[in-house]
């Protein structure tokens, strides 16, 4: 087993650390979470429960791995997985040694929002920054945006009803702060900042890491042409998706609903008709 | 530089984080199941009361329009206990939405409502003394306004559990709204067949044959795209051995149960319901009455099937990740 090269990022210290950060009001901001450095600490699970006054969720052992978060949940918006596995060597196939990855996930801002687009009061709604917010004051609890969403993010909050996830700390960047996770991450693996620049990084990122040998570094999300028309929110991972809990191919299911309604249209036109021919049909009563 | 990290243990990649799910469960819980049925129910019952609204069967429509309000009655029980925040039902009339089925489902739900409430006013109000010629004709007016709402309400919540991200649920697109239409139709005919067993005295003549059709067209319907359900489920392969296809989350436990013994009920209460016998005898009340039962309990099994296998089929990762693992890298030997 091979150790990937931690220490280097390929990104500007500046950009991503304390100070100004260089991004508009009119611009898509998010993040890209290079999972290739990050070291599993969960200080982004830690700023970001402190910063957002989200609940404690109770006090789990998991006994698995070094996370007994265990997933992203309504008191849980940025959870560090922590895959640990066996790896064999491909000629013996014996088990040769274990492995670790790490990698901080959230939710993905996606550019089209199925939670958004289901949600039927409008509580979910699209920030200046072209992130994905639930308004608390609106909600009302129906549900629906948790069976939306393809990447099992948004959930209720016991006790409370409506539905929590990740603001991408909207209070923050309305005030030109960056996100608490991005400013808490030691490694820089949490990256914030304007989308485009962070889909050039990422790309100049996964470049080093191939040329570096490490083949199976892959980005995910940041194609606009996928499924859900990319994420704000995108990833640098060291495998498969679903290794680290994530739908390898997740599509917007509002992406079929023209044809539901069309369907829907004719099976009611349908419906009419038998009603109709079964119940008028042989004139007056008996 | 080191070589690549290839090819851990070979092929055996886990469909998900330490095998749990993808996706959220659904929040909703039984109500919900309860109401896809009884909106069906009211949409279905609807079109008996307005047709016989047209036919002058004044005693039919009056009873069709009861079942109807009741039937809305515990579907809005239903649909508020269901929500996080129940005091904050009327925050679903904030918007008016295309993009979301149960926006527009709401207001589908409203103008239904208001159009049967309006007819059973009508009624009500001809008994209180409101002159027969306006009382008459509003409720007739409103009862025919309620049937065309009615397919709308019957085949909208197909969409709405479709338009999720849910396997079982939304790979069910295109046959669910044809199943609903089916199932609410063959509800509504059930419940013609009750209130007129309920209704009149033996008199001979022909025993409640609108109804009875309808009840019976509704139930096949029902079962056909019941069928054309499994069948494309069953073409959505998850490349998993002990689950091959999302039509598996139909397979086992409460789902299985539940679909068995909903086809049970509507084949063997349609049967009834035809072969009662055409004249108007106790024996006829009694046998079409019972199958009517049977097909009402059918098409709520039916409902509360699809909805336990939509929650079964997201709490598998092996149903989300499958298909999609798939449809990236497809099995060599397929194009």
């Amino acid at each position: 087993m091979t150790i990937i090269d931690r220490s280097s990022t390929g990104t500007d210290v500046t950009l991503a650390g304390v100070g100004t950060p260089a991004y508009d009001r009119e611009q898509r901001v998010g993040f890209f979470t290079d999972t290739s450095v990050c070291i599993g600490c969960k200080a982004c699970e830690v700023a970001c429960k402190e910063w957002n006054d989200v609940p404690a969720d109770g006090l789990e052992f998991l006994g698995r791995s070094y996370d007994n978060t265990g997933r992203l949940s309504a008191d849980t918006w940025r959870h560090v997985a922590f895959v640990e596995q066996p790896v064999a060597t491909p000629e013996t196939q014996a088990v040769s040694g274990m492995r670790w990855l790490m990698s901080s996930d959230v939710c993905k801002h996606c550019t089209s929002a199925a939670c958004l687009e289901v949600c039927p009061t409008g509580a979910l709604f699209r920030t200046e920054f072209e992130t994905v917010v639930v308004q608390q004051d609106i909600c009302n609890g129906c549900g629906y945006c948790v069976s939306a969403c393809p990447f099992g993010v948004i959930d209720q909050r016991k006790g409370d009803g409506r539905v929590w996830k990740c603001t991408l700390c909207y209070d923050r960047l309305r005030g030109g702060q960056t996100p608490a996770c991005a400013q808490a991450c030691p490694t820089q693996s949490i990256q914030f900042g304007p989308l485009e620049q962070l889909r050039e990084r990422a790309a100049t990122r996964v470049d080093a890491l191939h040329q570096q040998g490490v083949a199976d570094a892959r980005l995910y999300g940041e194609d606009p042409a996928d499924g859900v028309g990319g994420f704000g929110a995108f990833f640098l991972l060291l495998d498969r998706p679903e290794v680290y809990g994530l739908p390898p191919d997740p599509v917007s299911t509002t992406r079929d609903l023209p044809g539901m309604w069309r369907m829907a249209g004719a099976a009611a036109l349908g419906m009419l008709g038998l009603a109709a021919g079964s119940l008028l049909e042989g004139g007056r009563r008996a | 530089m080191p070589r690549a990290e290839r090819r851990m243990v070979p092929d055996v990649t886990p469909m998900s984080y330490y095998g749990q799910p993808v996706l959220k469960a659904p929040t909703w819980k039984w109500p919900i199941a309860g109401y896809l049925f009884t909106g069906g129910l009211a949409a279905g019952t609807s079109l008996v009361g307005a047709s016989a609204r047209i036919r002058r069967d004044r005693r039919l429509a009056s009873a069709a329009s009861a079942a109807t309000l009741c039937a809305l009655g515990a579907s809005s029980a239903f649909l508020i206990e269901d929500l996080g925040r129940p005091s904050r039902f009327h925050h679903m009339l904030r918007v008016v939405k295309v993009t979301s089925p149960m926006s527009v489902g709401t207001w589908i739900f409203s103008l239904f409502s208001a159009l049967a409430g309006a007819s059973a006013a009508a009624e009500v109000g001809e008994r209180a003394g409101v002159p027969e010629r306006v009382a008459r004709p509003a409720a007739a007016v409103a009862q025919v306004g309620s049937a065309l709402v009615a397919p709308a309400l019957a085949t909208y919540t197909a969409v709405l559990v479709s338009d999720t991200a849910v396997p079982a649920w939304h790979d069910a697109r295109r046959q669910l709204p044809w199943l609903f239409a089916g199932s609410a139709t063959a509800s509504g005919g059930a419940m013609g067949v009750v209130l007129s067993a309920a209704l009149a005295p033996c008199g001979g003549g022909a025993f409640a044959a609108g109804p009875r059709r309808m009840a019976v067209a509704g139930a096949l319907v029902e079962v056909g795209a019941d069928e054309a359900m499994h069948r494309r489920l069953r073409s959505i392969n998850t490349g998993d051995v002990a689950k091959p296809s999302v039509d598996s989350a139909y397979a086992t436990g409460q789902p299985r149960r539940l679909a068995r013994a909903a086809r049970a009920c509507t084949v063997g209460g349609a049967a009834a319901v035809a072969l009662a016998g055409r004249r108007d005898r106790p024996r006829t009340r009694l046998i079409a009455g019972a199958g009517a039962l049977s097909v009402l309990s059918g098409a709520a099994l039916q409902r509360f099937a699809i909805f336990h296998a939509g929650r079964a089929s997201a709490a598998d990762p092996v149903y989300t990740v499958g298909p999609q693992r798939l449809r990236l890298v497809p099995p060599a030997g397929q194009p």
